[in-house]
């Protein structure tokens, strides 16, 4: 293949006894985005890491610019021009946006040229349309501009290949919108980019796609030539299950309901404001908004794991106080955390451990004075059945389980019967199709068994699919309150980003 | 009138004390910043500093000479931190854990070769870093307090701008602080994180190291078992206190040593106190320093963290 900027042969990498890439080849050409799309665990990351330097393949053949390469480090890559934006952020909050691009900049000397670097970071951005700060801290920016400085910072070193780990994670519709806007200026310069995404809407907008499935390529193709629904079937090899329709229904007695509840400013992270919410028997309530907006302070104060500044909450008609988890549990409120390794499940324990959390003074786990292992075991292999969860065995220690396959177990645990209200921050982040499908159809069982739930996602196809009423929060306040059916997602998008409607309009 | 230059002198004296018990506190706090400014939340300067003062003594009383009694100092200084950047930046043992047993070991050996060094013979004593002895030492108030003092106490001093022009205006020291900030950003440009984390380990060992040695050279004329009284530890709460930043640390390093200065100076100044609560000073500030400087938000960020590439 001639004019590729880069080609890939045969690439391998095995960790341990699993082989995370098999066999597979890639070519970027100049001017093109190249996406790579696959499930979580399918090799995507891998793949962009190999071909960013920063891990090295155990069997295969890379070539850029026409020569053989076998890159010992990310620094032979950037000597390359080819540059990576990791999927979190690769960068130090305490220091000034300048700082951060003079970092590991290739240099040798103990001076770094400030002011040479300054003029052309300011140069590149208003190239690339960002407006730009040098003086200004990382910690003051939103999470939108921490992005434009990790992009701006690969350009800065290497200017011939950028490499996105699912860059629009973390970014609002609209700041997504604004990316790829900024990639297409990118690939007319020449630049060949690769994306990886599990994302339909952006795999849609790039020129070739590189399906992934288990650390094999499935296929290549022209993105004009092919459809989501064709791209679906050969990530997952298989149709997606259906997704349940969303009829209405008539929505049951008030459940929850929170009346101008304000948590402390000093609690850590954005406090939420004077929320006043009514979740109802039946009902989904969604909370949209761009993580890190006062949603897991909410979160926090309805699963009892906050105390409340002020304001109060009312379940079943009565007011809880003191506001403490066993009492939240007891009245029935079950949650899946945000972050479901430090929060929802202990790493050591095993499977069978971690189902019992919380319920093990209960049946079926307890036998008398003593924990009932057998049972929690039983237990444990249905979950594991029933949820199709990739494992050794009930004895399988938590930690080892993928993103998807851990938030199964959390799924499971936290659905059991007994549950009045499921609160879920964010439960499908990170997750494939086939996974989030998972998430909605037991979201869905809950409700219709009579549950009230609040559902707070980033990803208004999540809100859209399953809520009966969209909430939106902004720095900690809820913006607006509107019927699911009415929602719409431009105006979603304004509200998440801090503006009302008029001034979008 | 007669009082009055009594009190005079007694004041001089006192801050003059105050600029010699610094010196080694300075020293070994200005390479530990560094160690800490490199995410290394460093346990073991008790036992370098101990370390130090120990290979100090036994090059002096078998040799004689100073210089290479400070070189002794900061080798021994710089062996027990690349043990603690052995267990920490590579086996990945927790940094507290790491420190702690060094100390025990630091104490342990030191009492053992001493024990060994002196049996059958007695313990041998040595002269040490006098004070230059020239015209300006003889000026009034100031000669005592700024001109009679050790090269190396200008030296400690000379550090804090060196150090912070290091750790703020080059490119080494904001890779550095990079370091204790977020490694990954480093590692991702190819820079070897674990490297850099040894030379900023050995910096600190020699700096404590050398404190050590000071600490011996200038202050006594032997070697005691528990020489470094805990001063190790004083360090690691002035760069706390200090915020993390070298004229922070330099504040809080004057604070303690002129709380010990006092101390050597109670009984002269007759204040009607007992002399122990004196001697406790510096140790009682700390404590206070500690309950009040609960927020640290000027502590790196992943201070103490152990760095493995795409851990979660």
């Amino acid at each position: 293949m001639t004019g590729a900027l880069m080609e890939a042969r045969g690439l391998t990498r095995r960790f341990g006894s699993v082989t995370a890439l098999d066999g597979v080849d890639f070519d970027l050409k100049p001017g093109e985005i190249h996406c790579l799309f696959g499930e979580n665990g399918a090799g995507k990351s891998t793949l962009a890491s190999i071909l960013a330097g920063v891990i090295a393949p155990d069997d295969g053949a890379l070539a850029v610019g026409g020569g053989p390469r076998r890159y010992g480090s990310p620094a032979d890559a950037i000597a390359d021009g080819v540059g990576m934006v990791h999927q979190h952020f690769a960068l130090v909050e305490a220091f000034t946006v300048l700082e951060n691009l003079m970092v590991g900049l290739p240099g040798r000397g103990w001076r770094p040229d400030r002011a040479g670097l300054a003029v052309r970071a300011r140069a590149l951005a208003e190239d690339l349309g960002i407006a730009l700060d040098p003086a200004a801290r990382v910690s003051t920016l939103s999470v939108g501009e921490r992005q434009w400085i990790e992009i701006l910072k690969s350009l800065m070193e290497a200017g011939r290949i950028l490499i996105l780990d699912e860059p629009t994670a973390v970014l609002t519709p609209e700041e997504s919108r604004r990316l790829f806007a900024m990639l297409d200026g990118l690939k007319r310069r020449g630049l060949g980019i690769v994306l990886v995404s599990h994302k339909l809407v952006e795999v849609m907008q790039s020129d070739r796609v590189t399906v992934l499935r288990r650390g094999r390529k499935v296929a290549t193709l022209a993105t004009a030539d092919t459809d989501p629904g064709t791209l679906t079937r050969m990530m997952i090899g298989a149709s997606p299950p259906p997704e349940g329709t969303q009829a209405p229904r008539a929505a049951g007695a008030v459940v929850v309901e929170t009346r101008a509840l304000t948590s402390a400013e000093s609690a850590g992270g954005v406090p939420a404001r004077d929320v006043s919410l009514t979740i109802r028997a039946g009902e989904i309530v969604g909370v949209a908004g761009v993580a890190g907006n006062g949603q897991a302070a909410l979160f926090d104060m309805l699963a009892g794991a906050l105390a409340p500044a002020s304001g109060e909450i009312v379940i079943d008609g009565a007011r809880v106080s003191p506001v403490s988890p066993t009492e939240m549990m007891r009245r029935g409120v079950r949650c899946i955390p945000e972050d479901r390794f430090r929060q929802g499940l202990v790493g050591e324990m095993s499977i069978s451990e971690n189902l019992m959390l919380g319920r093990h003074r209960a049946a079926p786990f307890r036998r008398g004075p003593f924990v009932d292992y057998g049972a929690a075991d039983r237990v444990a292999a249905n979950v594991i059945d029933a949820f199709r969860i990739a494992t050794t065995g009930p004895q399988a220690r938590a930690a080892s389980l993928s993103g998807g396959n851990a938030q199964k177990v959390l799924l499971a645990r936290e659905m059991a019967p007994g549950g009045r209200v499921l609160l879920a921050n964010q439960p499908t982040r990170g997750l494939d199709v086939g996974v989030v499908a998972t998430v909605h159809a037991a979201l869905r069982a809950k409700r219709d068994e009579g549950a009230a739930v609040l559902l707070a996602s980033e990803e208004l196809d999540d809100l859209l699919a399953l809520c009966d009423r969209i909430l939106v929060m902004f720095r900690g306040r809820v913006m607006a309150a509107m019927s699911a059916r009415d929602a719409d997602v431009e105006r979603i998008g304004a509200l998440m980003a801090g503006r009302q409607p008029e001034a979008a309009a | 009138m007669s009082a009055d230059l009594y009190d005079g002198a007694i004041v001089v004296s006192i801050l003059a004390a105050t600029l010699r018990t610094m010196t080694p506190l300075l020293f070994s706090a200005m390479g530990e910043l560094v160690t800490q400014r490199a995410g290394i939340w460093n346990m073991s300067v008790e036992g370098a500093m101990l370390s130090g003062a120990f290979a100090a003594y036994i090059a002096i009383a078998t040799t004689g000479s100073p210089v290479l009694a400070l070189l002794a100092a900061i080798f021994a200084g710089m062996m027990v931190s690349l043990l603690n950047a052995i267990l920490t930046a590579s086996l990945k043992v927790d940094h507290f854990v790491a420190g702690l047993a060094l100390n025990l070991l630091a104490a342990g050996l030191t009492l053992f070769w001493f024990r060994a060094f002196i049996s059958g013979r007695g313990q041998p004593t040595f002269d040490g870093l006098a004070p230059p002895d020239w015209a300006l030492a003889d000026l009034p108030v100031l000669g005592p307090i700024l001109f009679a003092q050790r090269p190396l106490t200008w030296l400690a001093f000379l550090c804090v701008p060196l150090v912070w022009f290091l750790l703020y205006r080059t490119r080494q020291g904001l890779e550095l602080r990079c370091l204790g900030e977020n490694p990954a950003v480093l590692d991702f440009k190819g820079v070897n994180v674990v490297a850099r984390q040894y030379a900023a380990s050995l910096f600190g060992g020699a700096m404590t190291g050398l404190g050590g040695g000071f600490l011996i050279l200038a202050f006594s004329d032997r070697f005691l078992p528990d020489i470094t009284a805990g001063r190790g530890w004083l360090v690691v709460v002035a760069i706390i206190a200090g915020g993390w930043r070298p004229l922070g640390v330099l504040a809080a390093v004057t604070v303690f040593a002129f709380l010990e200065a006092l101390a050597i100076h109670a009984q002269v100044l007759g204040l009607g106190l007992p002399h122990q609560l004196f001697l406790a000073a510096p140790y009682i500030a700390s404590l206070l320093l500690l309950t009040h400087l609960r927020h640290r938000d000027r502590q790196p960020a992943l201070l103490g963290e152990v760095y493995r590439r795409g851990e979660r």
